[in-house]
């Protein structure tokens, strides 16, 4: 090919200079993109390449249903939790059991800790060195750094001493030769856009969120007994609430631990409101230009599943805080149902992935999930002996399948939640996009872009840190009317199972839609399909040439120098990768698989 | 390398006073069980040393190590990696990319030979000529031996690195192996748990800079430090383990009073760290605080050791004078021999108080991990 145009609109040159970002850092897992670049270095093909799996699905064949959760949380420690929880709800779908209000409280509380603190991680530790020059900070004046951060925030650290010793600390690092995690960072690049000042503040703000960070997730820790991998229960909770009688200071829940969790809250809440937000839209409002680069599939197809439940045991969407739904081809006044059960909703297709199919250009959906390793190369593939130096893209090229919504791909994530939650007509979701969009003075469509979907990820962190106030606040509230109970037991035992089952369960994880389908038989797993947020973003192409959500948002962006391709980084990173979610899969035989010797 | 900045030049530079340092070497020799001169020993480390070269690799994991380091609140983190080592690679958190990020691994191999340490999050996939991992166009399995064999020392962070983990369960597909056994001649220190706690991990480096040597290992490579011991040792509901009061039923009376979770499934009995004693994100919680038993998740093959909630083999009685050194003497290789071999030992001096009888599944697995 030199020049197509792919089913989804998208218009792919494969002519110019090949480049390749190898491995892609700050992300969770391993990956590696490639980019084709015309004359003018614009991104004119892009390739996404998952280089890892795992093989944890049969793993789980055999397994006791009620221990699966442990099992699957280990897909991913950074978005500790989403898949313990998907799988007992997946458990309790199949089994019909029905868990406590506490319960659902509980975990929501759990969850919308996890969103506070994933969101608040990747926008400084993950994200914000594509936009802020470690090194330029060097030369800000702490005075005007001082009245910089008077001017956007309440924060109390904002003395000129405060931000001197910030800077003396950096400048003792940069002076001693050993940079650390900063050595050989793109500094000095032409398209860094912060002021010296802004550079330093957001330093600060690197080390303040870095030291923050444990705090939030104590919460987890309460409930679940420690981060990253809480504990969870089939049915319910496992710590059980005492507040009044003999023996309350033993027990997992009394006053101390609730005056705990309230006060980490605020304290988020307060982190949020004052640094993350105020940070957030100061570096956006230099670089107005991303606003317009990256978009992808954004403007086009967005899927939810949907997230946090107000009543237990009801995931309507007269139930969930954020609503699930899709929206195809742009048109946000429909919001298209999205039905987990129905075989011909989700679909995963293998032709340019390292599976194999009956029939490679059929889809399946994850009940009736298939996956089989074939790792091949395809013949235009490029090396040497020691490496790999690009990848064949007509081929098979990522251990990431292509997951499809009623055949299209789909974009997922914070991005498409607070679209769809404002598509919807959720109030304050609204208030909180109109609000950051209107001190940028920029129209709805800008969120469709890369700083659009790193602004929709804060905004969703100010939502959830209000969010988690509130089920603190309503925990306390269904305790003081006398109900204490968190586990539901009365199916505990596997003798009360039927001879066989099938469940769902879903969530909506930090990074996008996350679903778990399995079967039970004889009190077994008997089969565990996952389907997770980066593989939808991820995704290769289909069998029909549609390209996914990375290689989308790829295009039509400028390089400044292709030798530091930090443009890349920032497209990416806004997605926010998690690669050993995406390729934890592996053959049903369980067998070591024979491929092609390729080194 | 004279010229570099130690710690306590970092320290006072970055406005932290003498007193105020003094105190924070304190608290790490206490947390280090260093005795009465131990805080004297840290401060002097701290203020003559430079800052060792860390290249921290990712095999295959979910990173959850990385998110545990970022917890621990004594040494905080930020201090660790501006102050006390020089994380020059590391993935996850790095600055660099692609091939600026491959130069730096390099030039920590020519500039450090046999003086950086290497910490390895995840293990190494064999399967498939490695091509289960991929990174930079090469199988993983390259980059760590490259790397592996020009360290000072390796620290296995995790389970995953000291034997496989979740990947390493039946039928470990991916042939995922630990780092210890693809190395020779270099030292290997096992840090495991699903993750290790942070003040173990950040204990771990604080032992090895102060005292410029590694930390006492037991036969499974482990710090004795923080591994000597099971979590059933030191349970905060340990008084109701002998006192016969359990939870029976999750969210019971028992549960609600905070009884044993034995029969609920606890691995305490059989897993050798420091949950009970350190806990969690500073002490917060652990597992068995917050109402679930401990799944063992630092204990070799504890995945396939399951039903989680499928209680031990009987095993009233035990003392705590036990531990892993011990039991291994007496030729045990894997955590459920040690299972059987204490029960051994002690089978005259147990006491059927309750009339707890071993059930048909626990003596099952008895038999399976004598075989």
């Amino acid at each position: 090919m030199t020049q197509t145009k792919t089913p989804n609109g998208f218009t792919l040159d494969d002519s110019g200079r090949r480049i390749a970002l190898d491995p892609v850092t700050r992300i969770e897992g391993h990956m590696r993109v490639e980019v084709n670049i015309d004359g003018s270095n614009v991104i004119r093909n892009a390739v996404s390449v998952g280089t890892m799996w795992r093989g944890l699905e049969p793993i789980m064949k055999g397994r006791d249903p009620r221990d699966a959760w442990a099992f699957v949380q280990r897909i991913c420690g950074v978005c500790t939790g989403v898949h313990a929880l998907a799988s007992i709800r997946a458990v309790e779908n199949a089994l019909a059991i029905q868990i406590p209000t506490n319960a659902n409280t509980i975990r929501n509380i759990m969850h919308l800790a996890l969103y506070v603190h994933d969101h608040l991680v990747h926008f400084y530790h993950l994200h914000a060195l594509d936009w802020v020059d470690v090194v330029s900070a060097l030369s800000a004046s702490p005075k005007a750094t001082s009245e910089l951060q008077q001017s956007i925030s309440p924060w109390p650290h904002s003395s000129p001493g405060y931000f001197k010793d910030v800077q003396d600390r950096v400048r003792k690092l940069v002076g001693s030769g050993q940079l650390g995690p900063f050595r050989n960072g793109y500094w000095g690049h032409a398209t860094y856009k912060l002021p010296p000042a802004a550079n330093l503040m957001a330093v600060a703000h690197y080390i303040e969120a870095l030291n923050f960070q444990r705090e939030i997730v104590k919460i987890q820790a309460v409930f679940g007994g420690k981060n990253p991998h809480p504990m969870w229960l089939v049915g319910g909770v496992p710590s059980a609430i005492n507040m009044h009688a003999t023996g309350s200071s033993g027990a997992s829940i009394n006053v101390e631990r609730m005056n705990l969790v309230a006060s980490v809250a605020a304290q988020s809440l307060a982190f949020i409101e004052q640094v993350y937000i105020p940070d957030l839209l100061a570096i956006a409002s230099f670089y107005p230009e991303w606003f317009k680069h990256g978009g992808g599939l954004a403007s086009q197809n967005l899927l939810s599943y949907g997230e946090f439940p107000t009543r237990a045991n009801d995931d309507s969407n007269a139930s969930l805080m954020l609503p699930r739904g899709a929206i195809v081809n742009g048109d946000l006044k429909t919001l298209h149902e999205v039905d987990l059960r129905d075989p011909a909703h989700v679909q995963e297709f293998v032709p340019h992935s390292w599976y194999r199919y009956p029939d490679d250009k059929a889809g399946l959906h994850p009940w009736d999930g298939l996956t089989e390793v074939d790792f091949r190369l395809g013949a235009k593939t490029r090396q040497t002996p020691d490496k790999i130096e690009a990848f064949d893209e007509s081929a098979k090229y990522s251990y990431i399948k292509a997951p499809r919504w009623k055949g299209h791909a789909m974009e997922t994530g914070p991005l498409a939640r607070m679209v769809i939650a404002y598509a919807g007509g959720n109030a304050r979701v609204k208030e909180l996009v109109d609000g950051a969009l209107g001190k940028l003075g920029l129209p709805l469509t800008a969120l469709f872009s890369t700083l659009g979907r790193t602004a929709a990820r804060g905004l969703e962190a100010q939502w959830a840190a209000e969010q988690l106030v509130e089920q603190v606040a309503y925990l306390q509230a269904t305790i003081k009317g006398g109900n204490e109970s968190t586990a539901n037991t009365e199916k505990w035992s596997p003798t009360t199972w039927p001879a066989t089952a099938k469940g769902v369960g879903f969530c909506e994880a930090p990074r996008g839609a996350l679903g778990h389908w399995l079967h039970i038989k004889n009190q077994k797993i008997e089969n565990y399909q996952c389907v997770v947020p980066t593989t939808w973003n991820a995704s290769p192409r289909d069998a029909q040439g549609n390209i996914g959500a990375y290689e989308a948002a790829l295009l039509g962006v400028p390089l400044a120098d292709p030798k530091k391709p930090l443009e890349i980084l920032r497209v990416i990173h806004s997605f926010d990768p998690c690669l050993a979610c995406a390729t934890h899969v592996i053959g049903p035989d369980g067998g070591e698989l024979t491929v092609a010797r390729v080194l | 390398m004279a010229d570099k900045p130690t710690f306590y030049d970092v320290f006072r530079q970055r406005g932290v006073s003498r007193r105020d340092f003094l105190g924070f070497c304190a608290l790490t020799a206490t947390y280090l069980g260093l005795g009465p001169n131990g805080a004297a020993s840290v401060a002097h480390a701290m203020q003559t040393k430079p800052r060792i070269p860390v290249v921290w690799l990712h095999g295959l994991e979910c990173t959850c190590c990385s998110e545990s380091f970022l917890r621990s609140g004594h040494p905080l983190v930020s201090d660790i990696v501006m102050s006390m080592i020089s994380l020059d690679y590391d993935d996850t958190i790095m600055a660099a990319a692609g091939d600026q990020a491959e130069e730096i691994l390099h030039d920590i191999i020519r500039d450090y030979r046999g003086a950086f340490i290497l910490a390895v999050e995840g293990n190494v996939p064999l399967a498939n000529d490695g091509m289960a991992c991929i990174v930079g166009g090469r199988p993983f399995k390259k980059k760590f031996e490259e790397t592996a064999r020009h360290a000072k020392a390796i620290i296995s962070w995790g389970t995953c690195a000291t034997s496989g983990c979740v990947q390493a369960a039946k039928p470990n597909p991916t042939r995922a192996t630990p780092i210890h056994k693809l190395v020779d001649r270099v030292p290997v220190i096992n840090v495991p748990g699903c993750p290790p706690i942070a003040e173990v991990m950040t204990g771990v480096i604080s032992y090895i800079l102060t005292y410029d040597r590694l930390p006492e290992l037991d036969n499974r490579l482990r710090p004795k430090l923080f591994y000597s011991q099971r979590v059933h040792d030191k349970c905060y509901r340990r008084a109701h383990f002998d006192a016969g009061q359990f939870v029976e039923n999750w969210d019971d009376e028992g549960a609600k009073q905070g009884w044993c979770l034995y029969k609920m499934g606890c691995r305490g009995p059989t897993t050798y760290n420091a949950c009970a004693t350190i806990g969690w994100n500073e002490n917060t919680s652990s597992p068995i605080r917050s109402g679930h038993g401990c799944i063992g998740c630092s204990e070799d093959g504890f995945w396939d050791r399951g039903p989680f909630y499928e209680r031990l083999p009987d095993m009233q009685q035990w003392g705590i004078e036990s531990n892993a050194d011990k039991v291994a003497a007496a030729g045990a290789a894997g955590l459920g021999t040690a299972v059987a071999v204490q029960l051994g030992a002690t089978a005259i001096k147990r006491v059927m108080k309750r009339g707890d009888k071993p059930d048909a599944s626990a003596t099952q697995e008895e038999k399976e991990t004598q075989a």
